[in-house]
């Protein structure tokens, strides 16, 4: 095979933000029609390195080549136009616009044009969606679509604008499993028409199925690189972090005679799920999973009394309990961690021991209705050295954390509470291998100690890892429980796209 | 199985509101005109229209204004307080210098002129210093009220330059009728004129496309080659601008210059964009539905005065208006939000 010269090139690029290195040396090569895997842990440079590519930031020393001419450092304008394209987790949409808007607007822009025909705007889009083969109704607004489909009209936008290296921050994380194949069926089309495509991506599994290339950065250096069919998962995972994992360890056999703490019978709510019974021992990790949009997250809502359900009975520890709210949840001794923990788990700009305390003020106030810091002090470090949250102090803000200690914060705050139930929606989306391994690790523990745990997710080998049930919800309905020896990755899987 | 997501047809309801709550605002609009008329035979009648035609016209034009800064993500409460300064302070200027006296569109440009210097103060602070428009708006109008009594009077001045006299009589239509003579101001073509340059713009411009974008999301207007910035100092001159023209038609319609007027009405036409289906977080509005806003507001305390509603209750009645608007766009946002959910329910 004939290796074609590189499109991109960026050459041992070094960037300091104060005394800290987060870029020292690094070089990638990216070819034409290649996808190419760009992994590490959060905080191994892997945005450090995208924002230089595309201009956001400035490099210390180092190039970058594009096409044979090389640049000390680029504009955001400079490397659009030079055809590098970065497609961001948000997906920097407009909400408010069309899907041909948003396709074709930016290309308007960068003309320099000062009247839009909507005409125009909607040739130059469907012919970019059909030149991808996708469906997308252009004459949608953005906000009614759903988020593969925004994700698609991203893609189309770069298009539009002759992308020729398209950088993409972790695609395939809000996407259900038909829609990353859908994806990958773009992104193969895409190859073929000699663009390049760079995944940055926790999910090792998914992007690596189409990767021919990778690279993988660890404290801001490249550890590996190299065609993806001389490396195996385990050989990934030792590079990104730098130490050896076994990612599968069992869980610990089921306490079969252990008390339910949580008894669900026949829980419904109109439109979203219905008839939903299932029990959760004491010590017992109960995995649900579905596709996105299956309820498997309203069922979760509904147990927090965010979206109270409309029918069933729910017990804990024996006793009926009212679910309207999320208060009556916290009394009942329930605790969530949502899915979106920036928005919904945690105050971002607020100190980690303000965090850690916010859910159990109740519990630490003295006389006169007034804050004990001291006991409030002994929480917060007991909670840290449990959780081994690294900060450098507990009054340094979680905006300064990286996305795994955050999560470590979020848990926290309902560990100290000591629940009688604890419910995790998607506990390690975005979180680093080191992290998720230790996450795992301290949520069997808890298990061990008496507590009821409900993870809910997608990732399936997490889920055999760690969970000694798995029930499986499709629209709405529980379709089938996984235990013991039926309960392997194959199995999940095929239930979830039966 | 039972199926869960019900038939994803488009919603009855949104067909019939159209993009921008036009559709419910014609129904609104007639469902009023047939009550009222039943109620009081008199409505119907050209009286009402010449009456809605010259409360419409001043306010329309100050609706344009609001209408692009509110579709930019902002909002401005300055802009009665820039219309009476540019109004007030023509009559004043041509009174004392005689400067432009016989000619009632230069005292048009300069009220425009007057109106873009002061819209710069709010281009400065919101563009330049990147403070909240609220409060940058709020204060602008004290300075410029408090400048305009300071400065420039604070006396009601009932001569005005013969120019400004003579269109302040222009009339297009004149209806007679036992209670006397109703009429419209030749005014009301620049008024829709307006209106239409502000649809053009909106729709086939990228200056105005890109507006929306802002309203949209800054940030991704930004990173998509938008000059947040530049567009932004555009919006708050355009909208001092069309606040002085709107001051001007004020002034010269009432006929008398009165430097206490307008600041304090900034209520009816907020309240009449909002009804005409502009989103209050931003990016969304059209120019058919703020004019059917404003005709509607007018319409409503017009029908309050024909009901034998005493004339306080006008506030009252605008301001709950005003929240009936604003809750209708977060229910809508709601019902379709859960439409969304089904949608990916369904494909799931």
């Amino acid at each position: 095979m004939v290796v074609a010269e590189p499109l991109l090139v960026a050459s041992a690029v070094s960037k300091h933000y104060g005394g800290i290195a987060a870029l020292e040396e690094v070089s990638l090569q990216v070819r034409p029609g290649e996808v190419h895997c760009l992994a590490g842990e959060n905080g191994s440079g892997k945005s450090t390195l995208i924002k230089v590519i595309s201009g956001v930031e400035t490099p210390d020393s180092g190039s970058i080549t594009m096409d044979g001419k090389s640049f000390a450092r680029l504009t955001p304008r400079q490397a659009i136009s030079l055809g590098i394209e970065v497609i961001f987790q948000d997906f920097s949409l407009f909400p408010n616009l069309t899907v041909a808007e948003n396709i074709a607007m930016a290309t308007y822009v960068a003309g320099g044009r000062r009247t839009v025909r909507p005409r125009t705007l909607r040739r130059i889009a469907a012919e970019v969606v059909s030149r991808i083969g996708v469906q997308l109704d252009l004459d949608a607004r953005v906000e009614d679509l759903s988020v593969a489909d925004r994700q698609l009209t991203a893609i189309c936008r770069a298009l539009a604008r002759d992308a020729r290296v398209i950088f993409m921050d972790e695609p395939t994380t809000a996407l259900t499993w038909r829609e990353v194949e859908a994806l990958f069926a773009v992104v193969r089309s895409l190859k073929d028409s000699g663009v390049a495509l760079v995944f940055v991506s926790h999910k090792l599994e998914e992007v690596l199925r189409v990767s021919d290339r990778i690279t993988v950065l660890r404290n801001g250096v490249v550890a590996v690189t190299g065609d993806v069919s001389r490396f195996d998962r385990a050989a990934i995972v030792a590079a990104m972090t730098g130490r050896a994992f076994t990612e599968t360890s069992p869980a610990d056999s089921a306490r079969a005679g252990a008390p339910p703490v949580l008894e669900v019978d026949q829980l419904s709510l109109r439109g979203y799920f219905e008839d939903v019974s299932f029990l959760v021992h004491q010590g017992e990790v109960l995995g649900v999973t579905g596709l996105l949009g299956s309820g498997r997250t309203e069922i979760a809502e509904a147990l927090f009394g965010i979206i109270p359900a409309d029918h069933g009975t729910v017990r804990v520890d024996g006793k009926p309990v009212r679910l309207r709210s999320v208060h009556d949840a916290i009394r009942a001794g329930i605790g969530y961690v949502p899915s979106d923990r920036l928005t919904q788990g945690v105050f971002l700009d607020q100190t980690i021991s303000l965090n850690v305390i916010a859910g159990s003020i109740d519990r630490l106030v003295g006389r006169g209705n007034l804050l004990r810091r001291g006991k409030a002090q002994q929480m917060v470090e007991r909670a840290a050295a449990e959780l081994r949250i690294r900060m450098s102090s507990a009054s340094a803000t979680v905006r300064s954390l990286s996305g795994g200690n955050q999560q470590r914060v979020v848990l926290a705050k309902w560990l100290v509470r000591n629940p009688h139930i604890l419910i995790l929606n998607s506990p390690t989306v975005g979180v680093d291998v080191g992290s998720k391994h230790e996450i795992l690790e301290m949520l069997r523990a808890k298990g061990r100690d008496g507590m009821g745990i409900i993870v809910i997710s997608d990732d399936v080998p997490e889920l055999v890892a760690v969970c000694h049930r798995v029930l499986v919800v499709r629209r709405g309905r529980i379709t089938d429980e996984l235990t013991g020896e039926r309960l392997t990755e194959e199995a999940i899987v095929k239930e979830l796209v039966a | 199985m039972r199926p869960l997501a019900p038939a994803l047809r488009p919603l009855p309801l949104d067909r019939l509101r159209g993009p921008n709550n036009e559709g419910v605002l014609v129904v609104s609009i007639v469902v009023l005109s047939l009550v009222v008329g039943a109620v009081d035979s008199s409505f119907w009648s050209v009286r009402t229209l010449l009456n809605i035609g010259s409360a419409s016209l001043e306010n329309v034009v100050f609706a344009m204004a609001v209408l692009i800064v509110i579709i930019s993500g902002g909002i401005d409460v300055s802009f009665m307080a820039i219309g009476i300064f540019a109004g007030y302070g023509v009559i004043v200027l041509t009174g004392s210098t005689g400067f432009g006296a016989s000619s009632a569109w230069v005292g048009f440009v300069l009220a425009a002129g007057i109106g873009v210097l002061l819209g710069s103060l709010n281009a400065a602070a919101i563009a330049g210093l990147r403070l909240p428009t609220l409060i940058v708006t709020l204060g602008t109008q004290g300075i410029i009220r408090g400048a305009m009594l300071a400065y420039v009077g604070s006396k009601v001045i009932p001569n005005y330059p013969q120019g400004l006299d003579r269109l302040s009589t222009d009339y297009l239509f004149t209806a007679s009728s036992s209670a006397g003579d109703t009429r419209l101001n030749i005014l009301i073509i620049p008024a829709v004129l307006i209106c239409l340059l502000v649809s053009l713009l909106l729709r086939y411009t990228t200056l105005g496309r890109g507006i929306y974008a802002i309203g949209g999301d800054a940030e991704s207007a930004r990173r998509a080659g938008f000059r947040v910035a530049g567009t932004q100092v555009f919006i708050y001159l355009f909208a001092g601008l069309l606040a002085g023209v709107a001051g001007m038609m004020h002034v010269t319609q009432v006929r008398l210059a009165n430097p206490y007027e307008l600041v304090g009405g900034e209520l009816d036409v907020i309240a009449a964009v909002v009804l005409g289906g502009t989103s209050i977080f931003g990016g969304k509005g059209s120019v058919s539905g703020t004019v059917l806003g404003v005709v509607l507001i007018a319409l409503i305390k017009n029908s309050l005065i024909l009901l034998g509603v005493p004339g306080t209750w006008q506030r009252a009645t605008v301001g709950l208006l005003l929240l009936i608007g604003v809750s209708a766009q977060a229910l809508s946002a709601r019902v379709r939000r859960r439409h969304v959910d089904f949608l990916a329910q369904a494909s799931a």
